[in-house]
């Protein structure tokens, strides 16, 4: 087939004009998928970097309640748990409402040696200890505003009010980049002691001894505290943050929905042009039969050129989705600790191409095997 | 080759074609016997709608009869499949069309290439071989212009190199002089007439024009289905 | 002289003659208009159930800095306070109309997905919330009685969570609640949101205080005396807003995003589906050079050419823009949920297909048409008779 190869180029550049259009169709329209396909993997990747091995307890009316601290030494005591930290949702805004991120007043003692993947000094673990203002931002959280440590950073409460000022003590570096550090945690000893020795919080996190008793450790947890004033609701940090994935809605079916759509749309777009090139050039596949090419090579020379268009749209579109995402560090504004095209999605993305390719060729291939050479041959000229 | 000069390369017997035209069968050809010999060169003239391209397109396998025999040589037509009858074209048969049918977007070398990218000659072969062909039609000089930087006459010509690149017996020709002015049209029949007479190519031409008939050694008519035969000249 | 204009009918013919290529362009545009349909009925249908809870002469006092009633705290000596404002209508009984009311959220699992769970907002009423939202009617069931452990569901949270349909038991801050009817507010966001006794509930989620106020205003107008009197007293520092105004800036943030993706999406879909009109209008006027040489020939003006193929394009993209949105039709009232960032709570709503929504769709594949179809008919108004005539 190698040898039928310029031939086949010379064809698919025969309308410049149409083929561009039709390869830029399909470039944009596999970048858009890749960019959809993206959105389902990179949420996949950060709930794979939750981890199995700790679990969430927090109340079980809603997240809204507060656990009391004292449920800590409980929690310790529990077979199965290794250690036992906690961190407070605080919910203050940054300037105004626009600069949206995680605030969370932490255990100052054993919060970060639960959480090894966020890596700071052990000076800067000893500052936070210490410090009952100091707070330790996530490195992509520092990356967007510019903080570095020393800096002064103001929070209005909404959940707890007032006007909150941190001091920050350490920039905690990702241990693997699909790791979320865009957010602010401080030392939740200052908004114990600010609230009065108010003695609550929001969460527990547990350590567990062996990840695959999660599921009993859970029940014992909340069996524990069942029919107490706050009772408890355990569950894996992984399937705690699934639940908020989920409380959007069914994202994943509404994706899928729109990828097919724009499968669609693209079939419709190239089917269009293989069929239109075929048209007319009817009496030059009568010639080319006339001088001996079976209908097996006509049909070959017509998916071939069909191929070449879309599988080139495919390689560009995931190509550019590949280049841009990753060279231009989008986030959707930290909704998505990393946003990577994985090989997966070029995979699809250009199997979404070769399918294409040969849905918008058979039609063509098909009449061009199927054409009576005397009556093309005939018809004009 | 395996027809020696003299025997009958083509061999049509009973030969009938009718074509349906929606409800209405049109008979075209009926009950035609022909015999073409090995390095003829034979014209056959007629008035449009005769059946003298049906015949043309009988001996070169792109047609099928609705009765009847076609052996061309040494080959039943009437045995082979689609794949079979393009392997028979690629092998024997070399068409010169009127509007010389070059693919706009190849060059003089690229299509005169293309019967023999189905023939397993390599590269370099294919290279020899086609530079030899434009030799033959004097356009050696040619090779990497477009169709459409080519004169008619020139295109013409490159038609007929595509033609006998892949070194058939037989050459059918539709009227290789219907769009070109006189001149032309004779370095065009001058051309057909050389690879008669010095390749031994054997040469079946539908013409309008006398002048091209005149070249011919036989010169059948061809009115309501039936050939009469009007000229014949001794072969030099 | 007049200008000669080529008739609709020409473009319409041409339309059909080509009818595969024109319903494989037009599908791809059909697409794009029902994805473009989708999302706004989507941010509409949120919006709509947002702006449409709360009353325009109903205000609603929050602490002063607190964005939601869930963040919110008012004593009951600011409630008392407040209530006795003379902007305050006062009912039948001469008492002001004026309804404290807990909020909190309480975590329940889908009926969907009994893995998933979404917050939904819990209301503690008095009854004269009636009274204050008129528009709310019990649909089914009955009446909850004060000082016991039933309460009421909106009308959508039936179907959507556990233990909310009539009859049934729901158990929230550790406490069994008995669900003795539903009710129907119409569509707002009332309807996602489950109503018990103020009195008992407060105790029950560990509250001393409530969390917001609801007033009835004699005059709207007069929002601004009392927002200047509640801010102003040290015992009170609350702030009033207007109900509807309130959850209307609710639903800005979400309906906003699902805007802007959904823009986004279009865009680039639209961006695809454009390259195929071109390519289809090209052709259109490739395959008709003869034709446009001969009707310049006639003494059609290039002008007329040009208007000639962009009422074409445009007709074929409008044949897309119509099928886009019987496409999408189907899923109007579709019902839906999510969690509103706002106020971190479920919202239950459908996909609403306005009529403005259809114009909108319609008038992208206008636009589209226009776009699509410029550059051929350009090409087709600027090419000389004589080489048109000449070409096959």
């Amino acid at each position: 087939m190698t040898r039928f190869l310029p031939f086949i180029l010379r064809n698919t550049l025969r309308n410049k004009r149409r083929t561009l259009l039709t390869v830029l169709s399909i470039v944009v329209s596999l970048f858009l998928f890749c960019t959809l396909r993206t959105v389902i993997t990179s949420l996949a990747a950060s709930l794979e970097s939750a981890s199995s091995a700790r679990l969430i307890t927090r109340r079980s009316t809603s997240l809204t309640f507060f656990l009391p601290i004292s449920y800590r030494d409980r929690l310790t005591q529990i077979p199965g748990v290794e250690d036992v930290s906690w961190a407070t949702w605080f919910g203050g805004v940054y300037i105004d409402e626009r600069n949206f991120f995680a605030q969370f007043a932490i255990d100052p003692l054993r919060y970060f040696e639960i959480y090894p993947e966020y890596r700071l000094t052990a000076e800067e673990k000893d500052t936070f200890r210490r410090e009952r203002t100091a707070c330790i931002v996530g490195e992509k959280l520092a990356r967007k505003y510019g903080f570095e440590v020393g800096d002064r950073i103001t929070l209005r409460g909404t959940i707890f009010e007032g006007v909150w000022d941190f001091t920050v003590c350490g920039v905690a570096q990702p241990a693997t980049p699909d790791l979320d550090t865009n957010w602010l945690l401080f030392n939740g000893e200052y908004l114990n002691q600010s609230l009065g020795d108010w003695g609550q919080v929001g969460t527990f996190v547990l350590k567990l001894a062996d990840p695959d008793r999660a599921g009993d450790v859970a029940r014992i947890v909340d069996e524990t505290f069942a029919n107490s004033a706050a009772e408890t609701k355990t569950e894996t940090e992984k399937a705690f943050q699934l639940g908020f994935i989920s409380m959007l809605g069914n994202i994943q079916a509404v994706i899928y929905s729109l990828g097919t759509a724009i499968v669609i749309a693209i079939v419709l777009v190239s089917m269009n042009t293989m069929m239109m090139a075929a048209r007319e050039r009817t009496r030059e596949i009568a010639v080319l039969k006339a001088l001996g090419f079976a209908d097996r090579a006509v049909v070959g020379l017509v998916l071939a050129e069909s191929l070449l268009i879309t599988l080139v749209g495919g390689v560009l579109g995931a190509g550019l989705a590949r280049l841009v995402f990753d060279l231009s560090d989008f986030t959707a504004g930290g909704f998505f600790p990393r946003f990577t095209v994985t090989d997966g999605t070029v995979a699809q993305a250009l199997g979404i191409a070769l399918f294409l390719g040969v849905v918008s060729g058979v039609a063509p291939a098909w009449n061009a095997a199927r054409l009576r050479i005397v009556d093309a041959l005939r018809h004009t000229g | 080759m395996s027809v020696a000069a003299g025997q009958p390369i083509i061999a049509l017997r009973g030969v009938s074609k009718t074509y349906r035209r929606d409800t209405i069968a049109v008979p075209v050809l009926a009950a035609l016997d022909l015999d073409v010999a090995a390095g003829e060169f034979l014209a056959l003239m007629g008035p449009s709608g005769s059946g003298k391209s049906t015949i043309l397109n009988l001996v070169s396998g792109i047609d099928t009869p609705t009765s009847g025999r076609v052996v061309v040589a040494g080959v039943d037509l009437g045995g082979l499949d689609n794949a079979a009858l393009a392997a028979f074209r690629a092998r024997h048969v070399g068409f010169i069309f009127q509007s010389y049918n070059l693919i706009p977007v190849l060059t003089a070398f690229q299509n005169v290439e293309l019967p023999l990218l189905l023939t397993s000659l390599d590269r370099r072969e294919r290279k020899q071989h086609v530079l030899d062909v434009l030799d033959v039609v004097g356009l050696h000089d040619r090779s990497d212009h477009y169709p459409r930087q080519l004169s008619g006459g020139q295109e013409q010509r490159v038609a007929i190199a595509r033609a006998i690149v892949s070194d058939p017996s037989l050459l059918v020709a539709d009227e290789p002089t219907g769009d070109l002015d006189a001149v032309s049209a004779a370095e065009i029949l001058d051309l057909i007439g050389r690879l008669n007479r010095e390749f031994g190519k054997t040469v079946v031409m539908v013409t309008h024009d006398p002048r091209a008939a005149e070249r011919a050694h036989r010169v059948l008519h061809l009115d309501k289905g039936v050939l009469v035969e009007s000229v014949r000249r001794e072969r030099p | 002289m007049t200008t000669m204009r080529l008739p609709l009918q020409y473009n319409l013919r041409n339309l059909v003659v080509r009818r595969t290529m024109t319903l494989m362009t037009a599908g791809g545009i059909a697409l794009v208009v029902a994805v473009l349909v989708l999302t706004l009925a989507l941010a509409h249908g949120f919006s709509a159930t947002l702006v449409s809870t709360g009353r325009p002469d109903n205000a609603i006092v929050l602490r002063g800095g607190a964005t939601s009633e869930m963040m919110s705290g008012i004593s009951r000596e600011a409630a008392r306070i407040a209530s006795a404002d003379p902007a305050v209508a006062r009912g039948a009984d001469g008492e002001p109309l004026a309804l404290p009311e807990m909020v909190v959220l309480v975590n329940l699992v889908r009926r969907d997905d009994p893995a998933a769970s979404s917050n939904v907002t819990v209301r503690g009423v008095e009854p004269r919330v009636f009274e204050l939202r008129p528009d709310i009617r019990l649909r089914e069931g009955r009446m909850l009685k004060p000082g016991t452990d039933e309460v009421l569901a909106g009308g959508k949270l039936g179907r959507r969570f556990e233990g909310c349909g009539v009859g049934e038991t729901l158990r929230m801050g550790g406490r069994d609640f008995r669900v003795v009817g539903s009710f129907d507010a119409g569509g707002s966001g009332f309807d996602s949101e489950i109503w018990g006794d103020l009195e008992t509930l407060l105790p029950v989620f560990d509250r001393r205080g409530f969390s917001s106020l609801t007033l009835r205003l004699t005059d709207p107008d007069r929002l601004a005396d009392l927002l200047a009197r509640l801010e102003a007293d040290p015992r009170v520092r609350a702030e009033p807003r207007i109900e509807r105004e309130y959850y209307r800036a609710q639903s800005e943030q979400l309906a906003g995003v699902i805007r802007a993706l959904g823009l986004f999406l279009v865009v680039v879909m639209a961006a695809g589906a454009v390259l195929g009109a071109l390519n289809t209008m090209y052709a259109a006027v490739g395959s008709r050079s003869r034709e446009i040489a001969t009707l310049l020939a006639l003494g059609f003006t290039p002008r007329a050419i040009l208007a000639s193929f962009l009422i074409e394009s445009v007709l074929l993209c409008l044949i897309g823009g119509v099928l886009g949105c019987l496409l999408a039709l189907p899923v109007h009232g579709v019902s839906t949920g999510t969690t509103n960032w706002a106020s971190f709570s479920e919202v239950a709503f459908e996909f609403r297909i306005s009529p403005g929504i259809l114009a909108i769709g319609l008038l992208a594949s206008v636009v589209l048409g226009l776009v699509g179809g410029y550059f051929p008919a350009r090409a087709a108004a600027r090419r000389p008779v004589s080489e048109a005539l000449r070409a096959g």
